[in-house]
C-alpha cells in the first residue's frame, strides 16, 4: 500500500504535520532527535535546496546501465528528475528532464537508446549533451510568427549538472564547486568504496523499485545503526553473518555524513554465540537450519577485512556488499513521509555462470522481499507512523553516550549522532 | 550446481526461456480445454494455500528441481536475471517459507490472489507451458484493500505421480513500484 493510500491518519492530517513547529533543536543536543526533522514540510524544502541541490555528489547511474553511445536513463537528484545520457564520444551527461520551452518532462522511458531527445509536446530537440538543437518553425511560416531573431539556441540548452564518474559509478551535482570525490568521501570511506568497485567492469543484473513510507534520513540511520542488525534480523544472527561480538566496525568519515558498516563473518558459519548474548537477542533461533545453506556461502573475492559492508554515501546512495550480493540503493526523497528506493543489482563482467547464479540466489537476503530488506522496510515504516501520529515529539539516541563518529562496538549510535552534527550545520538547525 | 542436484532447465535454457520461450504453439483444442481445467484447478489450490497464509505448504506445489522467480516486467523485458525472489530448487522455497512463517518481522496482512486468462501455450508428453494473469490484493490493518501486484505467471508444469507440479514459475509483475515490500510468495 502506498503512503497516499493510508486510510487512518492520512499524511498531512496530523497536528504535527500541519502546525509548523519552531525549528529549534532540543537543548540536550545530539542525544535527542526532534520528530520534526521527519515530518516538517519546511525542513524538507530546506533539505532539497541545501543538501540534494547543494554541494553534494548525488548518485545517478552505474555506467553499465548506459554502456553504449546514445544510451540513456531516467534518474533523480534528490526528488528532481534528470536524464543521464552517454554521448557518441562516450562522455556522460546529466541534465534536467524538463524541456526549456514549456517544462514538459520529455524523457518517459526508464532506459533506452536515442540519437537525440525530442520533447513530444512541440518537438524541440536536444542533442545527447543536452544542447538545444532544433525548434520547429523557428522562423515562422511565410515570415509570420516564429521566435524573435535574437533567440540563440546555444543560450537555451537543458539545465546541465556537473558530472563525475569513479570506477563505473556516476555522480552528479547541481553545484559546480563540490570538492573532488576522493576529498568528498575521505580516505576511509573511499577505501571501502574501492574494495567493492575494485576496478572490474560491472555487469547489470537488474532492478527493484519500491516506495518506502518513511523519511529518507531513516534509511541512513538504519545503516548507521548496527545495533538493530543483531536484534531485528534473525537471518544475520542465526547464521553468524552479523552477531554482537563478531569483528565489526561502524565507521564515520571526518565530516560525519558518510559511513561504512562493516562486519567479518567468521570462517565457522555456525558462529558460536555465547549464552549471555543469546538471551539478549530475541531474534536468535537455535532451531533454525537451512535446507539449502549454499546461498549463504561467501566467495572471498574482495580485498577487504569485511565480508559485509553497507556504505551510506551522503546524501542519496547506499552501496551494498553483502558477501557476494552487490547492489546500490538510490534514495529518491518523496516528501517528508516517503522515499522511493531504486535498487540496481550488479555483478562483474567475467563472472562465471555459477557465480552469477550465486549472486542471484544470495540476493534473497536483500531488496523489498529480502530476508533483511523487508524487515528494514517494515521497521522504517513503523518509525514514520510513530513520529507522525503521536503527540510525543522526540526520540532518544543515547547508545554509546554522546560519542560521535566511528565506533568499534555494534552497540552504539555514535555514527548517527555524527551524521546529525553535519546535518545541523548544513541546515543551520 | 551447489548442493541440490541438477537444476532443470539448464541455466542457458533458463535465461533464454525467460518469457521468450513461452511462445504459443499448436495444441489440439480438446487437449487445451482439458489442460486448462486442470491448470485452473491447480491455480485455485495454490492460491488457497497462500491466501490463508499457510506458506509452509506452498513448496509442495513445486518439483524438487523447480525454479521460481518474482521479477519486474522491466527486468524480464530486458533479459535481466534478478528476482525479488530467486530460487533454484524446492529446498530454497522451503527455507523461504520457514523464514516467513516463523522468523521474519512484518506487520500483519491479508493477501488475496485472483487468477484468470489461463492460456495453454504448449503441451508435450513431458511438460505443459502456460501463462496466466494474476492480481494480488493486500490488506493491512490500517489501510484499504489495495492492488499490490498485477502480473503474469509463466509456468512450466510437469506431471509427477499423475499430479501437475511446477517445474518453473516466473511471476512477472507490471506494478513498477512496490508498495514498501512483498512479504509472502506470489
Amino acid at each position: 500500500m502506498y503512503s497516499a493510500q493510508t486510510v487512518i491518519h492520512q499524511p498531512g492530517t496530523m497536528p504535527k504535520e500541519t502546525a509548523e513547529p519552531e525549528l529549534k533543536w532540543p537543548a540536550e543536543g545530539l542525544t535527542v532527535i526532534p520528530d520534526w526533522i521527519y515530518t516538517s514540510e519546511e525542513i524538507y524544502r530546506r533539505e532539497v535546496e541545501r543538501i540534494f541541490h547543494g554541494r553534494t555528489w548525488n548518485f545517478v547511474a552505474l555506467e553499465c546501465e548506459i554502456p553504449n553511445p546514445g544510451d540513456y536513463k531516467r534518474s533523480f537528484v534528490g526528488p528532481t528528475p534528470v536524464v543521464v545520457s552517454r554521448d557518441t564520444d562516450g562522455s556522460i551527461h546529466v541534465f534536467e528532464n524538463r524541456c526549456v520551452h514549456r517544462g514538459a518532462e520529455f524523457c518517459r522511458a526508464q532506459r533506452g537508446n536515442a540519437t537525440e531527445f525530442v520533447c513530444p509536446y512541440h518537438q524541440w530537440s536536444y542533442d545527447l549533451k543536452g544542447n538545444l538543437q532544433g525548434i520547429p518553425f523557428k522562423r515562422g511560416v511565410k515570415k509570420e510568427g516564429g521566435m524573435p531573431p535574437d533567440f540563440r539556441n546555444e543560450d537555451h540548452g537543458l539545465r546541465k549538472l556537473t558530472v563525475i564518474t569513479h570506477r563505473g559509478v556516476v555522480f552528479a551535482s547541481f553545484a559546480t564547486d563540490v570538492e573532488p570525490l576522493a576529498e568528498y568521501l575521505g580516505p576511509e570511506v573511499m577505501e571501502d568504496f574501492e574494495a567493492t568497485f575494485d576496478g572490474r567492469k560491472l555487469k547489470l543484473l537488474g532492478y527493484y523499485r519500491n516506495e518506502l513510507p518513511g523519511n529518507w534520513k531513516l534509511y541512513h540511520e538504519n545503516l548507521k545503526d548496527p545495533y538493530h542488525a543483531t536484534l531485528l534480523h534473525s537471518y544475520l544472527v542465526s547464521f553468524g553473518l552479523m552477531v554482537a561480538g563478531n569483528k565489526s566496525i561502524m565507521l564515520a568519515d571526518s565530516t560525519g555524513r558518510h559511513g561504512t558498516m562493516g562486519s567479518a563473518k567468521p570462517d565457522d558459519v555456525s558462529a558460536s554465540v555465547d549464552d549471555a548474548a543469546k538471551k539478549e537477542m530475541r531474534a536468535f533461533r537455535d532451531d533454525m537450519t537451512l535446507a539449502d545453506p549454499s546461498f549463504l556461502n561467501f566467495v572471498r573475492e574482495f580485498k577487504s577485512p569485511w565480508s559485509v559492508t553497507m556504505q551510506t554515501i551522503w546524501p542519496n546512495l547506499i552501496v551494498q556488499r553483502e558477501m557476494n550480493t552487490l547492489g546500490i540503493r538510490h534514495i529518491v526523497p518523496n516528501g517528508p513521509h516517503s522515499m522511493i528506493m531504486i535498487w540496481v543489482m550488479f555483478g562483474f563482467e567475467g563472472d562465471t555462470e555459477e557465480m552469477t547464479r550465486h549472486r542471484l540466489k544470495q540476493g534473497n537476503l536483500m531488496g523489498p522481499s529480502g530476508f533483511l530488506g523487508l524487515e528494514d522496510n517494515e521497521a522504517i515504516k513503523f518509525v514514520q507512523e510513530g513520529v507522525r501520529r503521536s503527540p510525543t515529539d522526540h526520540g532518544i539516541l543515547k547508545l554509546g553516550g554522546d560519542s560521535e563518529g566511528t565506533s568499534t562496538t555494534l552497540i552504539s549510535e555514535s555514527a548517527i549522532r555524527a551524521m546529525y552534527r553535519h546535518y545541523r550545520e548544513v541546515m543551520e538547525l | 550446481m551447489q548442493g541440490h542436484g541438477e537444476v532443470s532447465p539448464g541455466f542457458e535454457e533458463f535465461t533464454q526461456t525467460m518469457i521468450a520461450g513461452f511462445e504459443h504453439s499448436a495444441v489440439e483444442a480438446a487437449a487445451v480445454r482439458e489442460l486448462r481445467a486442470e491448470i485452473e484447478e491447480f491455480h485455485y489450490e495454490y492460491c488457497a494455500v497462500l491466501d490463508r497464509a499457510d506458506v509452509e505448504r506452498w513448496p509442495e506445489f513445486f518439483t524438487e528441481d523447480a525454479v521460481y522467480r518474482i521479477t519486474a516486467r522491466e527486468n524480464a523485458d530486458a533479459g535481466l536475471l534478478v528476482g525479488l525472489v530467486y530460487a533454484e530448487g524446492r529446498a530454497m522455497l522451503r527455507d523461504r517459507a520457514f523464514a516467513i512463517a516463523r522468523t521474519q518481522m512484518f506487520a500483519p496482512r491479508y493477501m488475496l490472489h485472483l487468477v484468470s486468462n489461463v492460456r495453454v501455450l504448449s503441451a508435450t508428453e513431458a511438460e505443459t507451458r502456460a501463462v496466466s494473469n494474476y492480481i494480488l490484493l493486500q490488506t493491512l490493518v490500517d489501510g484499504p484493500t489495495t492492488i499490490h501486484q498485477a502480473g503474469r505467471y509463466y509456468d512450466r508444469f510437469r506431471r509427477v505421480d499423475g499430479r501437475l507440479l511446477l517445474a518453473e514459475r516466473q511471476c512477472v509483475y507490471d506494478t513498477v513500484i512496490i508498495a514498501n515490500d512483498l512479504v509472502y510468495p506470489v
